[in-house]
């Protein structure tokens, strides 16, 4: 393009801009400008016409002066004037002066669309390269209106200019942007695709940018790219470096391109020809090799290209998902530049390395940088790489190294910026939650966050740790004795007085036999913090206060005084105020029994969601951590849906999977035992489609909420799931209306990455064996695809547990003495014998477990009610474990045969 | 109390920096500076920088005189290109941090001069000198010029000899903190200037929409010793109390005399005589200084009348004739008379015919200025101009700003009189009647405007 000589220079317009350059303040340049301003009124306004050379100069001072930020309302006339001039920089000028200051509604609209055309019509390259240009600068609705027919005819045009067919693609590609209903689909798509094999290595560029944003909305259009891209890019990758002359950049070929092509790629699934396939892996290695190889240049340029290069290869691997060799390759490539001298490098590493954790295939590779990454939070002098390691320790945490991960996070919450805290604080809630084997080691971590970042803990972190204190028997005594010793402590946050005063009142009892801990004891301390607190924590406080009135009568005369004193009594606060009154009343006029009844300990919570994890959710965005959260997920349970099963299963919710890996094939879920004593997960996925199961049981009802999510891009059509109950299932398994009740027929078309939900009420009738099938049909692509699951609805879902007393269990096991009435099963374990995760197991399956029941301490024994709709069924069961044998002997008692059977079948897989 | 004082030169640099408390300087975190969502930055920056950011490199113009930024106040005031800004966190009198800045800026002007750039970086040694004296701990100190330069002095330094020293010492911490003792003059001499500007917005018609002159006494005494000073003018109160004694004295000057809104004293003035009887007694300090400031809205005499007429011919032609009527006694003249007519934004070209004075248009302030030197009383003068507009695709109407007009008359509009200035010293050996005095009044437009 001919260049705006020196000798074409504006010297009016060089003198007045070194005139407002000059200008000591903003008054003396306003005066400058505005007398500008009348010299050009007068110019434009003057009766003899102006030639083009000085209309180009008022219009560029025009551009100037409003470039400064004053207003111009004149000069438009002039500018379109310029743009049916035949000089290139007349025509430039005004071009310029249109794209920058003409607004869609102006008058002048229709005279510009004319020149455009115009030029768009001449044969002149650089005139259509200019109008092209001010289309895209412009890149108004208005403008799309006018060409967005126009535009791809001359990018495929055979006869256009290689510098014309790079504009008008980027050209499209902004009109597609703004407009994208007003781009009309054509023939020309086909032929757009073909550009990827352009001899002109710019036209490519320019074209696969066009292409990725078209085929992120239409894959189905664009699919024949794939091939295409992978042959370009092999021909790329294999290229020497010197082969592409002008588009080596410091001895790396052609790296934008390369770039594009593989963001192109990962608009789509990996490809089934398997030599395309196999082509792609090969340019993936080779660009893995390269980056083991020495550097051809010392200068940064040189390395930027070529890790840009290996970063999109690798996002792309992580997109695939299916190479487990290229993601380990990907993940050690990675490992290297964690301790990359570049910050920017151990940044994008961090943040590569959050995706591939959450691979299956490479999750393991990535645990094994887990020291460096720990070293990196802690040496790290970047805020947002320290950031960034924070979440790789979240997605690579799991079960094995849950306890490491969380003492290191909350060694550095002590030193970690301001900004994250609050994140860091959730993660670790979250993190000791979710993997939390032994619940006193939940309890310590949670206090010592509190401890370390009181300020940081929100509502619900606090909240959680009272709900599974509750929930969880076997740590309320140890979560009273650590919330009590960590109050000692002189200055203690609010949230630990919030969180000792409700556990304390619940379970103070459990402690009050230590003298060290006696009821006064403990109302003493809890009462030293009282006046420091804030009125919800001392409301809360009040409550425990009428609590133990309840627990401990000699302590109520003590605690009548304080509720008596006028600061509480007459408090400016109503809340405390009436609290104080109704409390005092309380205390005063209600017997023993009804305060026992009315301040009874508090009923398990229901289970649901970790508000935890909304918070984090909310806080992140949604895109972020819903990936890492659905994977986490699939690889392990929420402490919400029961306990887990055993530490080994953490691949057994991805075991039973491999059934599924080719869609195509209609299947049928094996045994889904590892549902048997949870509610919720996920319960079947593939590369098209993830099913998940939230589920919650109460007496002989149950309502079941099922996930179908789209992993793909593209929508499925048809959508329709429908569930078959086997004839003798009918009967026992009922729903509202005819048997089994969908609540909510499903939208029959699922979008990419959507999901959608479906709700199943279900009902006992009577006591059954087998589980519903769920049968799913929709169309991916052009293909039709069936998918069927059995649906983990067991007996034992609709226990109900029973605590009774040793004497009383006893006296029922005899009861049941009848031998059709039992069943014994005795059989080898399958996971480690762990008494901790076996208690949990057998609370998960529903029964209660009964401690210091049996006379061997080692032996479980736990009793519980099945409830169908006709009858209810009592069931105890005792599992004597032998270590020495790895054996257990299961044997279970209940008023039915069948039901027996069944139970023991079940409960005999888990271990 | 003051917190610190900043100036800054035009492009925000700072000049002088001067921090009497704590609580201002790294407190103002970056949050102030981005209105973005990073609250915890680290790295903070201090009041200078905040005040450069959300000040003088506002987007846009900052009007308002106190800004507040991160819960610290800042109050400037712009001399030429020079930005003067105190900073506090504290709930100050505002009226007191402003007087003090005035005060300073009069202070370096008696100094050296005009308040520039580069006075003040050749002076910065003699500023933070001043700011040491004038301010301590943020509170405002003597800010006399006349007792400062008794001790601070351009004139390198000069040991000053015990007897100066105490001198200096009494007189700085002494009753009279603005006169010290012993002067002597051969002559004793002293100027009073009657400073007023008057301020007017008339509608289209003549009608008077809003008026008021805000006046001066600035008084220049060259006497010796320690005289006794009584200045009496013509003040409504005062007259009528003297009235009533003797009524033929009321009707003289009853009209004459006039009725002050507010007027605020220098300290030499004994307020507790201002109260109980109204008069003003001072002992004056020696050489120029501002005696009152008072405010006046009654009775005001507008000294000049402007009468526009305003005529749009098509959308590309404006026709403007101005007449102005001079509207007080012939035999005095008023000089420097400019009258302002502002132009559309989109004038072409302008002409102007005008009889008296010279008129011309003004491309880079948008207006037509036209300018007589010099205009007696009772007269009447006019302009007219024909504007050509170039059309825009701009639909907004003219805004018709008002045309403004300045002036100098030898009189004063409130119609305030100065009746007498007595000086007694009992001790030395002069009378008043030895004291030569000399009365001068100015009147000057403030604002002076008419709509059109």
């Amino acid at each position: 393009m001919p260049a705006v000589s020196k000798g074409d220079g504006m010297r009016g317009l060089a003198v007045f801009i070194s005139d407002i350059r000059n200008c000591k303040s903003k008054e003396a340049e306003i005066k400058r400008i505005n007398k500008e301003l009348a010299n050009i009124r007068s110019k434009f306004k003057g009766d003899k016409a102006l030639d083009g050379y000085s209309k180009k100069k008022y219009v560029c001072k025009l551009l100037f002066i409003f470039l400064l930020g004053h207003d111009i309302d004149f000069g438009h006339m002039e500018a379109v004037n310029l743009l049916s001039s035949n000089r290139y920089t007349e025509k430039q000028i005004g071009y310029l002066f249109i794209s920058v200051l003409v607004n869609s509604n102006s008058e002048l609209i229709r005279l510009i669309n004319n020149a455009i055309k115009n030029d768009l019509a001449s044969r002149n390259p650089t005139f259509m390269g200019l109008a092209l240009h001010c289309i895209a600068n412009v890149g108004s609705r208005e403008m799309a209106e006018a060409f967005a027919g126009e535009v791809p005819k001359i990018l495929v045009a055979g006869d256009t200019m290689d510098s014309v067919k790079q504009s008008a693609a980027l050209c499209l590609l902004r009109l597609y942007r703004t407009s994208p209903d007003l781009v009309p689909m054509g023939d020309w798509t086909s032929r757009v695709v073909h550009l990827l094999n352009d001899q002109h290595l710019g036209v490519v560029t320019a074209a696969t940018s066009l292409i990725t944003t078209l085929a992120q909305k239409n894959p189905e259009e664009f699919k024949t790219s794939v091939s295409l891209a992978v042959s370009r890019l092999s021909r790329i990758v294999t290229s020497a470096s010197t082969d592409l002359q002008d588009y080596t950049y410091y001895f790396v070929p052609a790296p934008w391109l390369s770039v594009k092509l593989l963001r192109l790629l990962q608009c789509y699934p990996p490809p089934e020809d398997p030599a395309v396939r196999g082509r792609l892996t090969e340019c993936l290695e080779t660009i893995l090799n390269k980056a083991q190889e020495p550097p051809k240049s010392k200068k940064v340029q040189h390395s930027n290209a070529k890790n840009a290069v290996l970063f999109e290869a690798i996002s792309l691997i992580i997109h695939h998902d299916s190479e487990p060799n290229l993601l380990v390759r990907a993940c050690n490539q990675l490992g290297q530049f964690l301790q990359h001298r570049e910050t920017n490098l151990r940044y994008l590493a961090l943040e590569s390395m959050c995706t591939l954790a959450s691979s299956e295939f490479s999750h393991e590779a990535v645990k094994t940088h887990i020291d460096t990454v720990i070293n990196a939070l802690k040496t790290e002098r970047d805020v947002s790489v320290r950031q960034r390691a924070v979440d790789l320790l979240y997605a690579m945490c799991d079960r094995s190294n849950a306890q490491q991960i969380v003492a290191e996070m909350l060694s550095y919450l002590e030193t970690a910026d301001y900004s994250i805290r609050e994140e860091i604080v959730l993660k670790v809630a979250i993190l000791a939650e979710k993997y939390a084997v032994d619940y006193a080691w939940y309890v310590d971590t949670i206090l010592n966050l509190i401890r370390i970042a009181g300020d940081y803990v929100s509502e619900e972190v606090w909240y959680r740790v009272i709900q599974i204190v509750i929930n969880r028997d076997d740590v309320q005594g140890y979560a009273a004795k650590t919330v009590f010793e960590a109050l000692q402590a002189p200055a203690c946050h609010e949230n630990l007085v919030k969180v000792g005063g409700y556990i304390l009142g619940e379970f103070g009892n459990l402690i009050a036999g230590d003298p060290r801990s006696s009821p006064l004891v403990q109302f003493n301390l809890l009462h030293s913090k009282f006046h420091l607190c804030s009125v919800p924590t001392r409301a809360l406080l009040l409550s425990t206060y009428i609590k133990f009135v309840n627990l401990f009568p000699e302590v109520k005369t003590t605690i009548q005084d304080v509720l008596r004193s006028d600061s509480q009594l007459k408090n400016a606060d109503v809340e405390l105020q009436q609290r104080a009154v109704e409390y005092l009343r309380l205390s005063t006029v209600a017997s023993t029994d009804i305060l026992a009844t009315v301040l009874e300990e508090m009923p398990p919570f229901p289970e649901r969601e970790s508000s935890i994890l909304a918070k984090l959710k909310k806080k992140k965005g949604p895109s972020t951590v819903t990936d890492l959260e659905d994977t986490k997920r699939e690889r392990s349970v929420d402490v919400n849906g029961g306990p887990e099963p055993a530490p080994a299963s953490t691949s057994a919710a991805v075991g039973p999977l491999p059934a599924f890996a080719f869609p195509n094939n209609p299947c049928i879920s094996a045994g889904g035992f590892e549902f048997v004593c949870k509610n919720n997960g996920v319960l079947f996925e593939n590369q098209l489609l993830q099913i998940g199961l939230k589920s919650e049981f109460r007496q002989n009802l149950g309502r079941m909420f099922i996930f179908y999510g789209n992993k793909t891009s593209t929508q499925f059509l048809n959508f329709t799931p429908t569930l078959i109950c086997p004839d003798d299932l009918q009967s026992h398994i009922l729903g509202p209306s005819p048997h089994r009740h969908i609540t909510k027929p499903v939208d029959p078309t699922v979008d990419g990455g959507a999901q959608v939900q479906q709700v199943v009420n279900i009902e006992c009738v009577s006591d059954f064996t087998e589980a519903p099938v769920l049968n799913i049909q929709f169309r991916y692509g052009g293909t039709f695809q069936n998918v069927s699951v059995q649906l983990p609805i067991t007996l034992n879902k609709f226990f109900q547990p029973t605590e009774m007393s040793s004497q009383d269990f006893f006296q029922r096991w005899k009861q049941l003495s009848n031998p059709q009435q039992e069943v014994q099963n005795i059989f080898k374990a399958k996971h480690p014998m762990d008494t901790e995760i076996t208690k949990a197991k057998i609370i998960g399956f529903g029964s209660a477990l009964l401690e210091e029941v049996d006379p061997n301490p080692a032996n479980f024994v736990g009793a519980g009610i099945i409830h169908t709709k006709t009858t209810q069924i009592g069931c105890l069961l005792r599992l004597e474990p032998n270590l020495q044998a790895q054996m257990y002997r299961l044997t279970l008692r209940t008023s039915k045969e069948t039901v027996s059977q069944r139970l023991c079948e079940l409960l005999s897989q888990q271990f | 109390m003051i917190g610190g004082l900043f100036i800054y030169n035009h492009k925000g640099e700072v000049l002088i920096s001067r921090v009497y408390r704590d609580d201002i300087g790294s407190q103002i975190s970056d949050s102030a500076l981005f209105s973005s969502s990073r609250p915890f930055l680290e790295e903070r920056r201090n009041a200078v920088d905040a005040f450069r950011v959300n000040v003088i490199h506002a987007r846009q113009q900052v009007r308002s005189p106190v800004t507040n930024i991160a819960r610290t106040s800042f109050f400037h005031v712009k001399r030429s290109n020079i930005w003067l800004a105190a900073v506090t966190k504290q709930n100050v009198n505002a009226a007191m941090v402003f007087e003090f800045l005035y005060k300073m800026c009069d202070v370096m002007a008696a100094y050296f001069g005009k308040i520039s750039e580069e006075n003040i970086k050749n002076n910065f040694v003699l500023i933070y000198e001043l700011l040491d004296e004038i301010l301590d701990f943020g509170y405002p100190q003597n800010s006399e010029t006349g007792a400062l330069k008794t001790f601070i002095t351009q004139q390198g330094i000069k040991s000053q000899t015990k007897e100066e020293q105490s001198q200096i010492t009494s007189q700085v911490t002494g009753q009279i903190g603005w006169r010290r003792e012993g002067i002597k003059y051969r002559r004793n001499e002293l100027f009073l200037d009657v400073l007023e500007s008057v301020n007017l917005l008339m509608s289209p018609q003549g009608q008077v929409l809003s008026a008021h002159v805000s006046g001066r006494v600035v008084m220049k005494s060259y006497l010796s010793g320690m005289p006794e000073c009584k200045f009496g003018m013509n003040d409504k109160i005062v007259i009528e109390k003297q009235g009533k004694g003797t009524a033929d004295e009321t009707s003289k000057s009853g009209k004459q005399s006039i009725a002050i809104d507010d007027c605020t004293f220098h300290q030499c003035v004994r307020l507790s005589k201002f109260d109980s009887e109204r008069s003003i007694s001072f002992i004056p300090p020696d050489g120029e200084f501002e005696l009152m400031r008072y405010r006046t809205t009654k009775d005001i005499i507008l000294p000049f009348r402007v009468i526009p007429l305003v005529r749009e011919v098509g959308r590309t032609k404006l026709e403007v004739k101005v007449v102005i009527k001079s509207n007080f006694k012939p035999s005095l003249l008023a000089q420097k008379i400019e009258v302002r007519i502002p132009t559309p934004l989109n004038t072409s070209g302008v002409q102007v015919i005008c009889m008296k004075g010279k008129a011309k248009y003004k491309a880079s302030e948008n207006a037509i200025v036209w300018k007589i030197k010099r205009m007696a009383g009772m007269k009447e003068s006019q302009i007219s101009a024909e504007i050509e507009l170039l059309p825009t695709n701009d639909k907004k109407k003219w805004a018709r700003p008002p045309i403004s007009m300045n002036f100098e008359v030898p009189f004063a509009p409130s119609g305030l009189k100065v009746r007498y200035l007595k000086v007694f010293e009992p001790k030395l050996n002069y009378s008043d009647h030895d004291v030569i005095k000399w009365v001068r009044y100015i009147g000057r437009s403030g604002i002076y405007e008419t709509r059109c």
